[in-house]
């Protein structure tokens, strides 16, 4: 006698518009009770044609669109994709810029993994711990905005330098906004290490091998947490980052508490490296001495024929890059950020290919979820910090 | 880094049609025919782990239209090396590398979507950034940007 009921799949449609997913992502789950059977993401909800945009733009005019990439950390996008273009141009910038870069590029990786622990926690229930964070944030956000001008959508480096020097007292501010980032992390990791719910909503939560992960294409943090301590910073050091005393964590099970505790850490090893930089920071200029490259000051422009025709050409036509391909990658805050760049000797790129880590990243979430439940979908979704601006750009 | 090229060309011969160095990154084009083997080749004999990225590039005044370019990573020996195919605009197939690294999944869906190009044996060849419905392909040079597309209504994704 068959004593078992008579169940039938269900399907539930999560997302494009529910708090939890972080973004525009819609998945259609197939249920079994609460239990995920199957899967189906579908993205592309917040596509802007960032790359075809881009071809019809001159190479200073894209910084804007590149903030909106990963808009948590945008000063990093920044980075990454001046450095894509400077290696075309086989450009070597001064050391005082390659500090600063290095400067606000660990701020935004400290930033990015602010709001992607906090917002995480908010998910599963945890909601102090966000007010901890962002308070944090806000002082840096405020650093960020005398920087720059904006706070989210920075568009402050150039190709061959920075649009201007840091603001003064710049030095002590970041070193309090650092000191009451320590205060606000041993806040929450007092709060979460050993919280039995905590624990038991992310221990063996979404595990993935690092066989697996590898395959995936997997990059940054959730690469590291299975163990795997690949990292740009250290396999391909770029700006000194070789000549800073830090640590690559790694984590050993590959699943949610392991994800975000690889966060916690690396915000500490940032605090290092921003430290060290300002240490060390040189004095020197800001942008290459190119005017093929960089736009003259301003009182040339005003003052002489030639410097009023350089800036002139630079605005209309664009930088002129010769023709070639380079693809160039930097550690951003999810992982591999690569530019893969074709120049055909135009003021603008022939073609433009953004490596966004979080769309290797998100493919495999089907795979993570099946056989877990709803809530844990929203717990490993979080973890994997996917952001729907680098996903569809 | 040029010793990997070397090899490929002793490896593969004639199906490596060009190699090349620029700013520190070796590329190799191939034929469509040996992608398979030369990539497994990558993976097996020369460690390459990670598939970093894929990408189409469309060059309409050429006669393979479309390349479809591979990026891979050696975690181990921390080599990279860039591999091409070039197909025609009447024949754009090329074969799908998942057998070899999973992580091809989306961004082939996305090479299939923005340029048209035919993955053989890919399990799901939807389009990906855009939607069901959309009229040609967005990143082909001759794409009409001021086109007006349908008004998208959402897929059921059930099957």
């Amino acid at each position: 006698m068959d004593l078992s009921l008579h169940t039938h799949k269900m399907h539930l449609n999560l997302g494009p518009s529910h708090p939890t997913m972080h973004g525009t992502l819609r998945v259609l789950l197939t249920l079994d009770g609460e239990t995920i059977v199957d899967a189906n993401p579908e993205i592309g909800y917040l596509h802007r044609c960032f790359e075809k945009e881009s071809e019809d733009h001159t190479y200073t005019q894209i910084f804007p669109y590149t903030d909106r990439l990963n808009y948590l950390s945008a000063l990093m996008n920044n980075v990454g994709y001046a450095m894509a273009v400077e290696k075309l141009l086989g450009l070597q910038i001064p050391p005082r810029c390659q500090y600063i870069r290095v400067i606000i590029s660990e701020l935004s990786r400290i930033m990015d993994h602010l709001v992607c622990i906090g917002t995480n926690l908010v998910d599963l229930g945890a909601l102090t711990n966000f007010w901890y964070f962002f308070n944090v944030r806000e002082t840096m956000t405020n650093w960020v905005e005398r920087l720059c001008g904006a706070r989210l959508t920075n568009t402050y480096v150039r190709v061959g330098g920075l649009a201007k020097d840091l603001p003064a007292g710049s030095d002590k501010e970041l070193r309090s906004c650092l000191k009451e980032l320590n205060k606000a992390v041993k806040d929450v990791t007092g709060l979460l290490k050993k919280n039995r719910i905590f624990m038991d909503r992310t221990q063996n939560v979404g595990v993935i091998s690092a066989e697996d992960a590898i395959n995936w294409g997997f990059t940054g943090p959730c690469l590291r947490a299975c163990g795997v301590d690949y990292d740009v910073r250290k396999a391909a050091p770029y700006y000194d980052y070789d000549r800073f005393s830090w640590d690559v964590p790694v984590g050993v099970v590959g699943d949610c508490y392991d994800r975000l505790f690889v966060r916690f850490e690396e915000m500490v090893q940032s605090t290092r490296i921003i430290e060290q930089a300002l240490d060390k920071l040189p004095d020197g200029p800001i942008e290459v001495a190119n005017n093929q490259v960089v736009l003259p000051p301003k009182h040339e422009v005003y003052n002489s024929i030639e410097g009023l025709i350089r800036h002139f050409e630079l605005i209309m036509f664009g930088i002129k890059v010769e023709p070639g391909e380079v693809y160039s990658y930097t550690e951003a805050a999810n992982g591999e950020l690569g530019f893969y760049i074709v120049s055909d000797g135009s003021g603008k790129p022939y073609r433009i290919k953004v490596r966004p880590p979080c769309f290797a990243i998100y493919q495999a979430f089907p795979e993570l979820i099946k056989g877990q439940m709803i809530a844990d979908a929203v717990a490993i979704l979080g973890t994997l910090n996917v952001v729907a601006g680098e996903l569809d750009r | 880094m040029q010793q990997l090229l070397d090899q490929l060309k002793q490896q593969f011969g004639d199906a490596v049609i060009e190699t090349s160095s620029f700013r520190g990154d070796d590329t190799a084009v191939i034929k469509v025919s040996h992608l398979i083997d030369v990539c497994r080749y990558l993976q097996e004999s020369c460690s390459m782990n990670f598939l970093m990225d894929v990408c189409g590039v469309d060059y309409p005044e050429r006669k393979d239209r479309f390349e479809v370019v591979y990026h891979m990573y050696s975690q181990s020996t921390r080599k990279r090396i860039r591999l091409k195919v070039r197909v025609t605009e009447a024949d754009p197939h090329v074969p799908t590398v998942i057998g070899i690294w999973k992580s091809a999944n989306w961004f082939e869906r996305e090479a299939f979507d923005l340029f048209g190009i035919i993955f053989d044996g890919h399990p799901y060849l939807r389009r990906l950034l855009t939607y069901e419905g959309f009229e040609g392909h967005a990143l082909r040079k001759d794409y009409p940007v001021n086109k007006r597309q349908q008004i998208p209504t959402p897929i059921s994704l059930l099957d």
